[in-house]
């Protein structure tokens, strides 16, 4: 579903993305860990046609994200790091003027938004003014955004970032039952999340893949029985680079 | 099409939400009524038109407040990081550019519009060509769009609003000054004949003034749409790149 091929990313002399490829089939759910500044927002912006590659490409069902950005795109469901949002709509306000972005119209748009709002709990809060919402409601209204057109590929960047305890265990539960259709691809910071919600992992550093597998595997690969110690291990401290 | 008609409605709902919409009509409503009345001696001339004592003051009006309402078009996105979901979006970058100009513009279509007192001042006194006075109002329309493709030109540059608003103003009044004929016939002298004709003809005053006289010409309309193309394509162009 989502295949990255040789992905690399230039930033004047500096490289973001070196030479990346993995792959994410359609009931996968792969975390995408690494320490801040090792190349994951980056990697997710071009995947998802937000940055283009330097060199490399990303297939989005057998689809070129570079070729043909606007197929691709329409398979996509993406929430970008901070969950922006247009603040001066309410809920249900941005939710309909995203499903029209993706080309949804009349009925089938307002059945999407409604769809949204129940798997992402936000019934109680769908008229209200966005600029009036808690960091939970605006994460879980930018996650319905990427739900609407029910995209058979859905990219997270730190979806559950800034969520209560609680908030997170919602949001590891609905990737988990996502994932079972469809193809996840999500970075975050915590490492417990890698065993609650993913089937595979990767952890990337400094632009490159330096450890790939189930979370069972990863944990044997750290000798020690802690995804932490192989974290620490694999990757580099930002004071070191 | 769909698309710039969905950035469009989103757009135009987000100017009527904000004060800003509502503060430069207002502004725009007193000073082009201020010049009117003042400078442009509406009730002494005894003229039933609006050319020399409305319309030939509206670019000294638009040249600082249409960057105004332009200049957060971009920026917003920018800041609020929204342009990373329209970037996802399968809209083109040109229908995203093309519906905020239109909502933008429309912002100064209404402006125009609710200057009609004047209209009916002048049709209430005297007998005027009102088909003149529609040519003036699509000429002042035209001057809008203009300064708001270079508003938008110089906002693909920087993602800071009051920079976009200082380069963007200084541009348009530049344009207006810089060809407003008491200025141009002061430096022409130091220039060598003919080039003060050249001037004229590349500034605003030629092509607006022609139109607020009643007179459509085509070389008025191309002036107009072309920079007005240029602008908006080089924006497009411009936002593409800088990602790469």
């Amino acid at each position: 579903m989502i295949e990255v091929e040789n992905l690399s990313k230039q930033f004047g002399k500096k490289t973001a993305v070196d030479h990346l490829s993995f792959s994410v089939r359609k009931g996968e759910v792969l975390g995408f860990l690494g320490p801040n500044g090792a190349g994951k927002s980056t990697t997710m912006r071009m995947v998802t046609g937000f940055l283009p590659p330097s060199s490399g490409d990303a297939k989005i069902c057998g689809i070129s994200i570079v070729d043909q950005p606007s197929e691709a795109k329409r398979k996509i469901g993406y929430l970008p790091e901070s969950a922006p949002l247009y603040n001066d709509m309410t809920v249900t306000g941005f939710l309909r003027f995203c499903a029209e972005a993706r080309g949804l119209s009349g009925n089938t748009r307002n059945d999407a938004v409604e769809r949204a709002v129940e798997t992402c709990f936000l019934q109680s809060v769908a008229y209200q003014s966005i600029d009036t919402l808690s960091k939970g409601y605006r994460h879980r209204t930018c996650l319905a955004q990427s739900l609407l057109h029910d995209p058979e590929v859905l990219i997270l960047d730190e979806p559950t970032d800034g969520l209560d305890p609680n908030q997170k265990h919602e949001v590891r539960q609905l990737i988990k039952r996502l994932g079972e259709t469809k193809a996840i691809l999500f970075s975050t910071h915590i490492l417990e999340e890698v065993e609650a919600a993913c089937s595979r992992a990767v952890i990337v550093d400094r632009g490159k893949i330096v450890a790939d597998g189930t979370p069972a595997e990863l944990i044997a690969q750290s000798g020690t029985g802690s995804l932490t110690d192989l974290f620490r291990k694999v990757t580099t401290l930002d004071t070191a680079a | 099409m769909k698309n710039v008609w969905t950035i469009f409605k989103r757009e135009l709902f987000s100017y009527f939400n904000h004060p800003i919409a509502y503060a430069v009509i207002v502004v725009f409503l007193l000073l082009s009524m201020i010049f009117t009345f003042t400078l442009g001696s509406f009730m002494e001339v005894q003229d039933a038109s609006l050319t020399y004592s409305f319309f030939a003051y509206l670019p000294f009006v638009l040249m600082v407040l249409v960057p105004a309402v332009g200049m957060r078009l971009l920026a917003e996105e920018h800041r609020s990081g929204t342009i990373e979901l329209l970037g996802t979006m399968p809209l083109p970058m040109s229908a995203v550019i093309f519906g905020k100009f239109l909502a933008a513009a429309t912002i100064w279509l209404i402006a125009l519009l609710l200057t009609f007192p004047i209209w009916i001042t002048v049709n209430w006194f005297g007998d005027p060509d009102n088909l003149t006075i529609l040519s003036g109002y699509l000429g002042g329309f035209l001057v809008a769009c203009t300064f708001l493709s270079i508003t938008l030109l110089v906002s693909a540059f920087t993602r800071d609003q009051v920079i976009c608003l200082i380069v963007a103003a200084t541009l348009c009044i530049a344009i207006v000054l810089g060809t407003f004929d008491p200025f141009v016939r002061a430096y022409a002298k130091a220039l060598p004949s003919g080039m003060s004709d050249a001037i004229t003809s590349l500034g605003v005053w030629d092509h607006f003034m022609s139109m607020a006289r009643g007179a459509f010409r085509l070389q008025d309309a191309v002036w107009f749409g072309s920079i007005i193309l240029a602008c908006l394509l080089g924006t497009s162009a411009i936002l593409s790149a800088k990602r790469a």
